[in-house]
């Protein structure tokens, strides 16, 4: 049996990509999975009684050190934002190549905490910084120091202790360029050190938190049950800084989607599903429907997604449970029946869902995961017209339907501010600064890009077309890579008034395998990372579905 | 010390700031990255153009032929460089190409840089008495290493070099005499032992 690819068309519009969940090819995951047999320690750990200090942590293998250095700060309460455009922070950390010498760690003493206005050297990989949910966290401080475990309740409402309000990679405000990390083999998956940095700063919110209720009173206090520290993770604040970079890594962007959909359609095509196979998908799925019953928003938007996700997949489960599950090809039984009877939310949530039992599957394409973009930078000048039009008109043919001099269609422009050098929206016909608009609007520069194309002659080369239309060259650029990488695009208008933005900071989460995403506005949302995540002295032979296993 | 993203990116935006289509600055911001990573001094001569750029100060270059000839004003590197590496193709056939006149030559050069891989040849290329030698935009082999401003060059020869070898025939056989040294001899037995097919190839 030979299924068919699902279509780009279908699978990059803003909506759907929206509807993506974590799943095996998550980084997170892949992360745990790859450094699982390192060697994992607590450096240093010089923290005063209330918290404020340095700790160290790191990973080892075969002469190959990863340090993280903490450096956790006093934060008045007016000083505390999770915004961008904060200046301090709880917390700041930096993820080191190697073992830090005395003066690496007084010069990252210096910059650390600075975050963006600080400088950092190429013997650092990444760099973010953290801030307390001050109410939870003083909560089980108070609880730990009585000598009682924190209300789980109150924990599973939450879910962690810090959340992160950035984390910064590849080149950044001098950080390690990418290419000289690319080539180790423990790094080959994408942001594989932005999860270690994160993963890292999981386990300080414990150690500190521990460290402040001894200090307080040491005679009585106990120490967060690891258990309940295991279905702790990490928080994230993420605005519209996240946006941009799926449209600015569009083979990255290809390789994500389509391993995603080749893995779906592999799993689709097996004849034969062994018993334990099955079981397995069903217990993960029943199992998560309790992650997704504690998925807490205050967003109308999300809730009635998530409303309609627990319909659908009660539905789904009844579905299950009466399905012949010794037939032929039945995830392909059961796509075919979830394509066309539940909420794009649900459908995305159980393509996830079915790559759980398939390890053997999944696996390979973790390797395709990321992408050498340079390799498809240049334009190919010598093709023709003819062959740039096939392009556009077999990969953006509804794009190029769209009519752009209708205000709807040209409502947005993205920018970049000038105090935060971070993407923005803004409405074209309301505020000033659209003659800088960020070259983002793609949908309307490849209509753009086509009107033109369908009055030149079809022999032309590209290089001839270049001469007189230059102001096109970004997205002639996307047109040759598109032919290649079906799923680099995101098929959608980037700056029309019905644009969420968030769907686009969701997808790319997603990825990350963020869980109970909480848009607080259409332009930024909180999430959390590693809940349930194995702490660094359970990786050894931990279990690849602890997704599931959070307490909650 | 600055990374290379960070290059780029300021290459890019600046370019635009200063008028450049989008997709020219993208081509900037890999080509100044490309000198720097090389070593040359990408960055400062960038900086230094674009704090003199004005379109009509410079001849835009959009056809690039034989002999690229200007009379007055010297010509943009960046948009002779773009339309070198687009042309490359068609222009591979002029073996030698002559410019007179390029303002900011180092600017030129990683867009030949980048024309020497998609064209799978070397190219050399003199600029007035500078000498370089892109190999495949692996590397710049140079006679010059100078971090300086060069505002200008006023000959400049680009020829594209065929891949022949570097060593004659002689060489070679002299090589290939000492690499058969690691080679065992094959007696009848070890013929007939050893190879994984039969003694003949059509039974």
């Amino acid at each position: 049996m030979n299924v068919q690819l699902r279509s780009p068309k279908e699978i990059m519009k803003l909506s759907r990509l929206g509807c993506f969940h974590q799943s095996k090819l998550s980084f997170l995951r892949s992360f745990l999975e790859e450094f699982k047999d390192w060697k994992y320690s607590r450096d240093l750990f010089e923290l005063d009684k209330d918290g404020y200090g340095k700790a160290i942590y790191s990973f080892s293998k075969n002469k190959k050190v990863y340090s993280l250095i903490c450096f956790a700060n006093e934060l008045h309460e007016e000083e505390r934002s999770d915004r961008v455009i904060a200046t301090k922070w709880d917390a700041a950390f930096v993820l080191h190549d190697g073992v830090p010498s005395k003066k690496d760690i007084d010069r990252l003493y210096e910059n650390v905490p600075k975050q963006e206005v600080g400088r950092l050297s190429y013997k650092e990989l990444t760099l973010s910084r953290a801030n307390k949910s001050v109410r939870l966290f003083n909560e089980v401080v108070k609880s730990l120091s009585e000598g009682k475990q924190p209300d789980k309740k109150l924990l599973s409402k939450v879910g962690y202790l810090y959340r992160t309000t950035a984390v910064y990679g590849s080149g950044k405000f001098g950080l390690a360029d990418r290419f000289r990390i690319q080539n180790r083999p423990e790094l080959k998956g994408p942001f594989r050190l932005e999860m270690m940095l994160v993963y890292f700063v999981r386990q300080f919110t414990f150690d500190q938190i521990n460290h402040i209720a001894q200090n307080k009173n040491k005679n009585n206090f106990v120490k967060l049950d690891e258990k309940i520290a295991k279905s702790l993770g990490i928080g994230n604040s993420t605005g519209l800084g996240m946006a941009p970079f799926i449209v600015n890594h569009p083979t990255l962007l290809n390789n994500w989607v389509q391993s995603r959909e080749n893995i779906l359609k592999k799993i689709r095509e097996i004849e034969i599903v062994k018993e334990e196979k099955f079981k397995i998908f069903y217990d993960c799925l029943r199992k998560s429907i309790i992650n997704v019953e504690n998925w807490n928003t205050d967003s109308e938007f999300q809730k009635s997604k998530i409303k309609e996700l627990l319909e659908d997949l009660h539905k789904t489960i009844n579905y299950l449970d009466t399905l012949d599950k010794k037939q032929k090809y039945i995830f392909n039984v059961i796509y075919k029946w979830i394509e066309s009877e539940v909420c794009e939310e649900c459908l995305e949530y159980l393509v996830s869902m079915f790559m759980e039992p398939f390890d053997e599957i999944v696996k390979e394409f973790k390797k395709k995961m990321s992408a050498d973009e340079d390799k498809h930078f240049t334009i190919p000048s010598y093709r023709t017209i003819i062959q740039l039009r096939d392009i556009l008109e077999n990969h953006y043919s509804e794009i190029i339907k769209l009519d752009f001099s209708k205000k709807e269609n040209n409502h947005n422009f993205w920018f970049i501010s000038k105090n935060k050098e971070e993407p923005r929206l803004g409405s074209r016909f309301k505020v000033n600064g659209s003659e800088l608009e960020q070259p983002l609007a793609i949908a309307r520069d490849i209509k753009k890009l086509y009107e033109r194309v369908i009055v030149t002659k079809n022999s032309q080369t590209i290089a001839e077309f270049l001469i007189e239309n230059d102001d096109l060259r970004h997205v002639i650029r996307r047109a040759f890579i598109i032919e290649k990488f079906p799923y680099s695009e995101i098929l959608d208008n980037t700056i029309g008034k019905k644009l969420i933005p968030i769907d686009m900071l969701r997808f790319k989460l997603s990825f990350f395998g963020a869980v109970k995403f909480d848009p607080r506005s259409d332009r930024w949302l909180r999430i959390c990372m590693f809940q349930g995540a194995p702490l660094p002295n359970q990786l050894e032979n931990f279990d690849d579905k602890w997704v599931y296993d959070s307490l909650n | 010390m600055k990374s290379l993203n960070e290059i780029d990116t300021i290459s890019k935006r600046a370019s635009r700031a200063k008028g450049f289509s989008w997709g020219v600055s993208e081509e900037i911001g890999k080509c100044v990255r490309l000198l720097e990573l090389f070593n040359l001094p990408g960055i400062k001569n960038l900086n230094h153009y674009l704090k003199k750029y004005d379109k009509n100060n410079f001849i835009q270059l959009k056809l690039v032929e034989k002999n690229n000839l200007s009379d007055g004003k010297y010509y943009c590197p960046i948009s002779s460089g773009v339309s070198f590496l687009d042309q490359i193709k068609i222009i591979e056939k002029y073996v030698t190409i002559q410019f007179n006149k390029i303002a900011y030559p180092l600017l030129f050069l990683p867009f030949v840089s980048r024309a020497s891989e998609i064209l799978g040849k070397r190219i050399y290329i003199k600029l007035d008495e500078k000498e370089f030698v892109l190999n495949f935009n692996q590397s710049i082999i140079s006679n010059y290493s100078k971090n300086e401003i060069w505002e200008n060059t006023n000959i400049i020869s680009i020829t594209f070099l065929e891949n022949d070898n570097s060593f004659n025939d002689d060489e070679w056989i002299e090589m290939t005499k000492f690499a058969n040294e690691t080679f065992v001899d094959e007696s009848d037995e070890l013929k007939e032992k050893s190879a994984g097919a039969g003694l003949t190839d059509n039974d």
